[in-house]
């Protein structure tokens, strides 16, 4: 839904601190998980992931999501899925080079990002992206790195 | 011993803190102003033709770009036209779009281009199919212009493949980025290019330059970040051929900026083709009076033989000769 997609981007600041609270009860949660099995909580989680964040951000299940560093702005509704920010094809008008009819998804992500707390993780660079990990849950795969920091201090 | 090797097969040998054994680098870093231009690949499976259109080119240019698909039109690829001139001891800048090909395909192109003799590597984001003849392709985009630096930096530095695995000789490419500093969002773009930078980009090569007064504000933030001391700046330049064309190129081509003014000029010109060359000549002059400029970039599309006069009229070579195939002995010592 791009009207609500813009609206997010409008209210970044507000979904940051959002989902910060609702990492902090996932990982808090770990204990629980671990007793289920990840493997068994990876289907019904990505499905309420899959739904909320498509019809908030039109997500695209890439499975690495980077929206709190991309100013709430999927990067994956760049036609050229762009994840280091925009190409040098960007309209005049601040519309895209390939859809013209939709806005440079980077321009949003540009002022999205400078509402939010850190302004300058949009300027960090992102790796290619994993192709194995599309359709897998993000929200998991947050909970398994902050969870082997937090319950092991190792990295993964 | 003179610093450039006249036989092609010699490749010359990597000084100290430089990263490959090119001219381009060398030009850079000695702190003279390099000329860069761009050639079109033929449709044709026809060495003779990449020849000739390189030979405009002689003792004009620091080094040539070889596009990659340029505007998403299929045409003879850059590594092939890279592995041809270098064969004559032509400085290459290799254009890598990241549209057509994956990681694995990108990789190993590097390392062929390399072992070709490419010195130089420009990695693009590309324009999207749509753009084309070929509407209809796969977009590919497995890696963005960001990424592919930063992969081809590992693969010379660290000396490994992406996937970590080893490589035995690693390729020994000075690299580049393109920039656009007229395309929104404009307070982005320096931190874009400092990203760039960040992920290995060594030399930039910008749009089409035709408006100075955003270009100035783009280059003094650039300045206040540092990033004109991490990285040569290339402004790219090119003679418009018409007032129509210029047009066109502004509505239809993505990201190209052509203020009214440039249009007007042209419009009221009796000469236009002319008048097209002389605003090329006048723009490279003033952007060589910009702090942290350190060359230009010529793309002369369907011109390429003005390129000579642009250069010459320009006067920015100072009497200096860029190296070229079969350039005679006493020449010699006026050249880089």
């Amino acid at each position: 839904m791009y009207a609500v997609r813009q609206w997010s981007v409008r209210n970044s600041r507000k979904l940051e601190w959002l989902y910060q609270c609702f990492e902090g009860i996932l990982i808090a949660l770990h204990p629980i998980w671990l007793w289920i099995g990840y493997s068994r909580i990876e289907k019904p989680i990505r499905a309420v992931e899959k739904s909320v964040k498509r019809v908030m951000f039109d997500c695209q299940m890439c499975g690495s999501c980077v929206l709190s560093q991309t100013g709430m702005s999927c990067p994956m509704n760049c036609p050229k899925e762009l994840r280091n920010g925009p190409c040098g094809g960007v309209r005049s008008d601040g519309y895209c080079e390939v859809d013209s009819t939709m806005r440079c998804v980077w321009v949003d992500a540009w002022e999205g990002s400078q509402r939010m707390r850190d302004r300058t993780r949009i300027a960090t660079v992102q790796p290619p992206l994993a192709q194995g990990q599309r359709g897998r849950s993000s929200w998991l795969r947050e909970v398994r790195k902050k969870r082997d920091r937090i319950f092991f201090q190792r990295d993964t | 011993m003179h610093p450039v090797a006249s036989d092609p097969g010699q490749p010359l040998p990597i000084l100290e803190g430089h990263v490959s054994a090119g001219r381009l680098e060398r030009v850079l870093r000695s702190g003279k102003f390099a000329v860069t231009a761009e050639i079109a690949p033929p449709d044709a499976a026809d060495a003779g033709a990449v020849y000739q259109r390189a030979s405009v080119f002689d003792g004009c240019v620091d080094a040539i770009n070889a596009t990659d698909g340029s505007g998403a039109n299929c045409h003879m690829s850059s590594v092939g036209v890279c592995s041809l001139l270098t064969r004559k001891g032509y400085a290459m800048v290799m254009q890598v779009s990241c549209r057509d090909r994956n990681r694995i395909a990108i990789q190993g192109d590097v390392l062929g281009a390399a072992a070709m003799g490419v010195t130089n590597i420009l990695c693009l984001t590309g324009d999207g199919v749509q753009a084309g003849d070929q509407p209809d392709a796969k977009p590919v985009f497995d890696f963005d212009c960001i990424s592919l630096l930063q992969t081809v930096t590992a693969m010379r530095d660290a000396g490994e493949f992406l996937s970590g695995r080893k490589l035995t000789t690693p390729p020994r490419v000075f690299l580049g980025a393109a920039a656009n500093p007229f395309g929104p969002p404009l307070d982005y773009r320096p931190i874009r290019l400092e990203k760039k930078i960040n992920a290995g980009a060594q030399f930039v090569q910008t749009q089409y330059c035709f408006d100075l007064v955003r270009l100035r504000e783009f280059m003094s933030r650039v300045r206040d970040m540092g990033l004109t001391e991490r990285c040569y700046m290339l402004i790219g330049v090119g003679p418009m051929p018409s007032a129509r064309t210029a047009s066109w190129i502004r509505d239809n081509v993505p990201g190209v900026h052509i203020p009214d003014a440039v249009i007007k000029r042209l419009l009221g010109a009796k000469n236009q083709k002319e008048e097209g060359v002389r605003i090329c000549v006048e723009m490279i002059q003033a952007v060589r009076e910009i702090e942290g400029v350190h060359g230009v970039h010529i793309m002369a599309y369907k011109q390429e033989e003005r390129v000579r006069d642009i250069v010459e009229e320009s006067g920015v070579l100072e009497g200096r000769i860029p190296w070229y195939p079969g350039v005679s002995n006493d020449q010699q010592g006026q050249q880089t």
